[in-house]
């Protein structure tokens, strides 16, 4: 049985604005029959001040993607135009409490659905720009496609590589053997052969030019900058350690021991990773005890 | 039996109260060792050989040294494959069929990594195997066929006797994977050409962690787990034993209410799928229909979602299972239906009832009940579905982006 929050289920059993919106001027359709998932967005877009009237839903799908769609369009109604777009799919998903890792991409269904509708509405044409694959990673997320891309461009020949480009394998590292079959495969195609024991390629050293001292101030500045977002879940994070690229924090409050704690983690090493322009992992606090007496 | 109902027996079962009353007194005072040579082993060691002779009488095996005990169904397939190419090192091809189990599939899929080569039997729109297909793959070079015996999906029976006989004519070991058959069907091994047999306690009212390979006496062997002495060296590792005698006594119980299954299981199983059909416009039996399991039905609701129907289903106490993609977390639906080519706007919407001897026809009447206004909730939700209908040609009139 899926952890659906409290949110998704109110979503999917009591939907908002389902049906289509009569007179409608925006329309979005969105979805992959062969997943099961597909939605239809009608909106009514007033055309003096490009404000959303009203948005209504019509979905093929499982409950996530129900409650994805009826999140949706209570967001954007009353929202410009512009405004809504903005609106991305980690947006929905919040408004929902958070959705399992294997069914974000209901919310981003909902997101491509209101671009396809808002490019009907100014008379273009809409194409989706990604493509969807198996979920391979469960605690961060990624599915093969992604791998496989990122594989392919950068030149990856190890999981510690695919780990430090695509976050997939950094948490609980059962996926690793999936990993090293697609990079089996990958490499294969450009003639070269999987090698288990070769060595991860040397990470460039921080660019950011920082002391080390400078860098944890600006590591302690980013978590502040996501802070609230924790608190407002009565969750909170604290550093514990940097260690060249791993950073080591603590979750507290409802954050620890919360399900949700991989997806967080993931959600932070994003963040830090931007602001300081460089590669790093982020590990829960408990790692650095458990590779302290693995004298790693 | 628990609130709610519970039509979902193919996934798994209610233990039963015997069986658990069996089991009880293993869990304490009768701790030993059924290997040890003191009086506390040896009570064990007797209540495991009682066991045996329940699984043998069955599944109708002519021997009791023929039933091996393991920890699973999967264990038992896992056995059953690696040991007949182990054995024959030689023959490096393995038939099996589109839709078995994922115990059975994910494994072959592995071993052709290691260079074997597997057929898959493909299967008709209802569900039944090509038996010429099947009859021009038998060679030398095959080292097992494995087939299942009934499909957990829908029910589906496959004639397993007649293609364990035309594979002995091969001269090739025949194995099929029996966890939804065994209790259902009746079934005689000693008078088949089936060599080994895969069969899970959990789905016939014994607990989980509790499987049988069946092993024809005579069938060249190599072991999965190789340690102590156990199962005359078969299947290394202490026994599981409460599990074990839980397993005999409802082996025992499935021997005595394969008649009731028959027919009262039958006539309740065809009731509620009749009860849904006259209402339930739209929607249609997936499988053969008129070869299958007496418990299982399998309807596909078209233009709505498997996993939909089930949390409005659960929000009711009813439980069932669903073929859909987002059921199981993947991106396509269940292998099952698409190898018989039922389409993507009905097979996410497949939903599997599946009963036991536990369920009352009151039961049933409450789901026939609860399932129309279900179904009409949802498709009003959905693109395809229009004004009390689906709408005209609805795979064009609602084509999204990314197909």
């Amino acid at each position: 049985m899926w952890d659906y929050s409290e949110k998704v289920k109110e979503h999917f059993f009591e939907p908002r604005n389902a049906g289509a919106v009569e007179e409608a001027n925006a329309i979005g359709e969105v979805g992959s029959l062969s997943c099961g998932d597909a939605l239809r967005l009608t909106l009514k877009v007033d055309t003096e001040t490009d404000t959303i009237l009203d948005a209504g839903f019509q979905t093929f799908g499982c409950g996530s993607a129900i409650a994805s769609s009826s999140a949706l369009t209570e967001i954007i109604k009353g929202m410009h135009v512009e405004e809504a777009l903005k609106v991305s799919n980690q947006d929905i998903a919040d408004y929902l409490d958070g959705l399992p890792p294997e069914k974000m991409h209901c919310s981003v269904m909902g997101r491509e659905a209101l671009q396809a509708a808002v490019a009907n509405y100014r008379g273009e044409e809409w194409s989706d720009d990604h493509e969807e694959g198996a979920l391979v990673c469960k605690c961060f997320a990624v599915d093969e496609v992604l791998i496989e891309e990122t594989i392919r461009a950068n030149g990856l020949h190890t999981v510690e590589e695919v780990t430090n480009y695509t976050k997939a394998g950094g948490g609980c590292s059962a996926c690793h053997e999936g990993i090293e079959d697609i990079l089996m495969r990958v490499l294969a195609e450009q003639g070269e052969a999987f090698d288990p024991n070769a060595v991860a390629a040397e990470i460039k050293k921080p660019s950011s030019g920082l002391t080390n001292l400078q860098r944890i101030k600006r590591i302690e500045e980013l978590l502040e900058e996501i802070r609230p977002n924790l608190q407002r879940d009565h969750g909170d994070v604290e550093l514990v350690e940097v260690d060249g690229k791993y950073i080591y924090v603590k979750m507290t409050g409802a954050c620890s021991g919360c399900q949700m704690a991989a997806t967080t983690l993931g959600g932070i090493q994003q963040h830090l990773a931007e602001g300081l322009g460089e590669f790093i992992q982020v590990l829960p606090a408990e790692e650095l005890a458990r590779r302290a007496q693995m004298g790693a | 039996m628990s609130e709610g109902i519970y039509l979902d027996n193919n996934a798994t079962t209610m233990v039963a109260p015997e069986v658990v009353e069996a089991m009880l007194p293993f869990f304490t005072e009768q701790f030993g060792n059924p290997s040890s040579m003191h009086q506390f082993g040896d009570k064990v060691g007797r209540a495991l050989k009682k066991a045996r002779k329940q699984v043998q009488a069955l599944l109708g095996a002519e021997y009791d040294s023929e039933i091996v005990f393991t920890s699973c169904g999967t264990e038992s397939d896992s056995t059953a494959i690696l040991s007949a190419l182990k054995a024959q090192p030689e023959r490096k091809e393995i038939i099996t069929t589109v839709v078995e189990h994922p115990a059975v599939l994910s494994l072959c899929e592995y071993l052709e990594k290691d260079g074997y080569t597997v057929h898959y039997l493909k299967v008709d729109n209802k569900g039944r195997l090509d038996m010429q297909g099947y009859q021009r793959l038998l060679s030398d070079k095959v080292a097992i066929v494995s087939v299942m015996w009934a499909n957990n999906e829908t029910g589906t029976l496959f004639p397993v006797e007649e293609m364990a006989e035309l594979a002995r004519a091969a001269g090739v070991t025949f194995h099929t994977d029996a966890v939804q058959a065994v209790g259902k069907v009746p079934i005689d091994l000693k008078d088949s050409g089936i060599d080994m047999l895969s069969l899970s306690g959990h789905k016939l009212h014994a607990p989980k962690g509790v499987g049988v390979l069946y092993l024809r006496r005579g069938v060249r062997f190599r072991p999965l787990l190789r340690g102590g002495h156990q199962e005359r060296g078969r299947r290394a590792g202490t026994e599981n034993a409460t599990s074990i005698i839980g397993l005999g006594k409802a082996c025992e119980m499935a021997q005595e209410a394969m008649e009731f299954e028959k027919t009262f299981v039958r006539s309740m199983r065809d009731r509620l799928e009749q009860g849904i059909l006259a209402q339930v416009p739209h929607c249609f039996v997936t499988g053969d229909p008129g070869n299958r399991l007496p418990n299982t039905a399998n309807i596909a609701f078209e233009y709505i979602e498997g996993e939909a129907i089930l949390l409005l289903l659960n929000k009711l106490g009813i439980a069932a299972s669903s073929g859909s993609a987002c059921t199981s977390g993947s991106l396509e639906p269940s292998h099952v239906m698409r190898a018989m080519d039922i389409p993507y706007t009905a097979a996410h919407g497949s939903v599997r009832f599946s009963l036991s001897r536990y369920n009352t026809m009151e039961e049933v009447e409450r789901v026939i009940e609860a399932v129309p206004p279900i179904v009409e909730q949802l498709r009003k939700l959905s693109p395809y579905w229009g004004d009390g209908g689906p709408v005209e040609d609805p795979e064009k009139a609602f084509a999204p982006t990314y197909a």
